[in-house]
């Protein structure tokens, strides 16, 4: 896989002092047209998350269960001997559960998106932080619109890089949604205030999803009791916040399915404007 | 005193595997037993060979299941030890490999599991899985905080269990480890109060900077 060797960004443009010179702010026109009140009509009324590129970073994928619909393209991380990241063709598919799991709740949210599976479970424990960065880097580098990543390491060294690549994938437009964790542990990515985190809440409507006034825990959506495709054409249900992140995947894919422009910055807004203790209602 | 000192190590590593295996069978019969659940398994990662050891049991399997293997990153206990989150599911039996896989590993199929990591620091050590707690309305987020507080006893169990193993293994083979180790203490011991002090801060030192690539 090729590594970029350079945190430079190719399409950015270099501005000295990022500043905004004189009499420029005429051009620093929205490509979105804000409305007075953000409503959930506004946000993704009539959206199916068409043309919205979304990344399952997962255990595999199963692209004949029926609640999982097409999958563009799946592949699978390993490491040579040499320890090096090689990004080749999935042709094991779900190796779990969880990965079609995910992909059936986007699907569900979300259902003429494109889904592609990237693989980072499988090839054995050692190795596997390594994996998810290559994985990860992978995704931020195919620039999809959305990642999915119910999943996370508590290895302080990869909390750098994992830093650094949440952040590229911040100014490249492309969103993470990550899972928190429920156990009072120190983990990585979703304490990085780039990423969307995802906790669960008990209810049972797929729609309904809180902010939080208390981070690092942004968002909390539907995680519990959850009926999820799995493995083998099964339905099976489970909780935890790694089912609560794909609901919040499908809903950043139905709003930028209606505003392609939208920055991650913007999209969080929204997000937060019709969370259903703000703006959403029920 | 280097011989005291070797007997002292040695009387407190021999035996202390046998009682914190003791310690994590209780932490995983609590478990089985607040959750009201058919049984309980705590899997230990084994570095070496990259797979995850029953290491204790309680409820169905306890008596032929210990010691079992299997890959670490496949199934269900593998995406939990690999992505660190817990997972509960119902209705696996849903998924024919599934319940192959776990009718061949353990001859007993479960309808229901709880999985949690088991984290000590930065580590992830092995997976706590819980299965067939009674079916109620619904699970609820306060059954996966339990679960996560039974994680922390079980992981330091886990974690007390693998050290003294190790420590076990060193002194059986009478590694030059040990011996270093007990002749530093001895010298370390001769010293001045001052001395003493700048050699147990250098000591310090050093540990920090294995506990680090430990952490690698």
């Amino acid at each position: 896989m090729a590594q970029p060797d350079s945190n430079q960004e190719p399409h950015e443009e270099l501005r000295p002092a990022w500043s905004l010179p004189a009499g420029a702010s005429a051009d620093l026109a929205l490509s979105v047209e804000w409305p007075g009140e953000i409503t959930r009509d506004w946000a993704w009324g009539g959206s199916t998350g068409k043309g919205v590129r979304v990344c399952i970073l997962d255990s595999g994928v199963d692209a004949e269960h029926p609640l999982v619909g097409h999958v563009e393209r799946a592949v699978a991380v390993s490491l040579t001997p040499d320890g090096e990241a090689v990004i080749a063709d999935d042709k094991e598919g779900d190796l779990c559960g969880h990965g079609t799991a995910c992909a059936g709740i986007v699907r569900s949210m979300a259902p003429d998106c494109d889904l592609t599976s990237v693989r980072v479970l499988g090839a054995g424990f050692t190795g596997s932080g390594d994996i998810l960065l290559a994985g990860l880097r992978w995704a931020v580098e195919q620039g999809f619109d959305v990642v999915n990543m119910s999943l996370s390491t508590t290895k302080r060294q990869f909390a750098g890089i994992l830093h650094e690549l949440t952040d590229r994938a911040y100014f490249r437009r492309t969103v993470l949604v990550a899972s928190a964790h429920n156990m009072p542990v120190e983990s990585y990515p979703w304490r990085f205030s780039s990423v969307i985190s995802v906790g669960s809440h008990e209810e049972q409507d797929a729609m309904a999803f809180y902010a939080n006034p208390d981070p690092p825990v942004e968002f909390f959506a539907r995680g519990v009791d959850v009926e999820v495709a799995w493995t083998g054409g099964a339905r099976i249900r489970c909780t935890g916040n790694s089912f609560a992140t794909p609901h919040m995947t499908g809903l950043c894919a139905l709003v930028l399915g209606k505003h392609r422009d939208l920055t991650p910055f913007q999209l969080k807004s929204v997000l937060y404007l019709t969370s259903s203790n703000v703006g959403g209602g029920r | 005193m280097s011989e005291e000192l070797k007997a002292a190590v040695a009387a407190g590593v021999v035996g202390s595997q046998g009682t914190f295996r003791s310690l994590l069978e209780s932490v995983t019969e609590v478990a089985r037993a607040i959750f009201g659940a058919q049984a309980a398994s705590v899997f230990l990662l084994d570095e070496e060979t990259d797979e995850l050891v029953f290491e204790a049991i309680a409820g169905s399997g306890a008596d032929t299941l210990l010691g079992h293997r299997f890959p670490s990153s496949t199934g269900i206990a593998g995406w939990v030890l690999v992505t660190r989150q817990p997972l509960v599911i119902e209705d696996v039996t849903e998924d024919p490999r599934f319940a192959k896989d776990f009718a061949e590993t353990t001859g007993y199929i479960p309808k229901g599991l709880m999985a949690v990591p088991l984290l000590h620091e930065e580590r992830a050590l092995g997976v706590l899985e819980v299965l067939d707690r009674p079916q109620r309305s619904q699970f609820s987020l306060v059954e996966m905080d339990l679960l996560g507080l039974f994680a922390n006893q079980a992981a330091i169990a886990l974690d007390l269990l693998r050290r003294a193993r190790h420590a076990e293994a060193v002194l059986a083979s009478s590694g030059e480890g040990a011996e270093v180790v007990a002749r530093l203490a001895t010298t370390i011991e001769s010293l001045e109060d001052e001395q003493r002090d700048a050699a147990l801060r250098m000591l310090s030192g050093l540990e920090e900077v294995l506990r680090r690539n430990e952490g690698g």
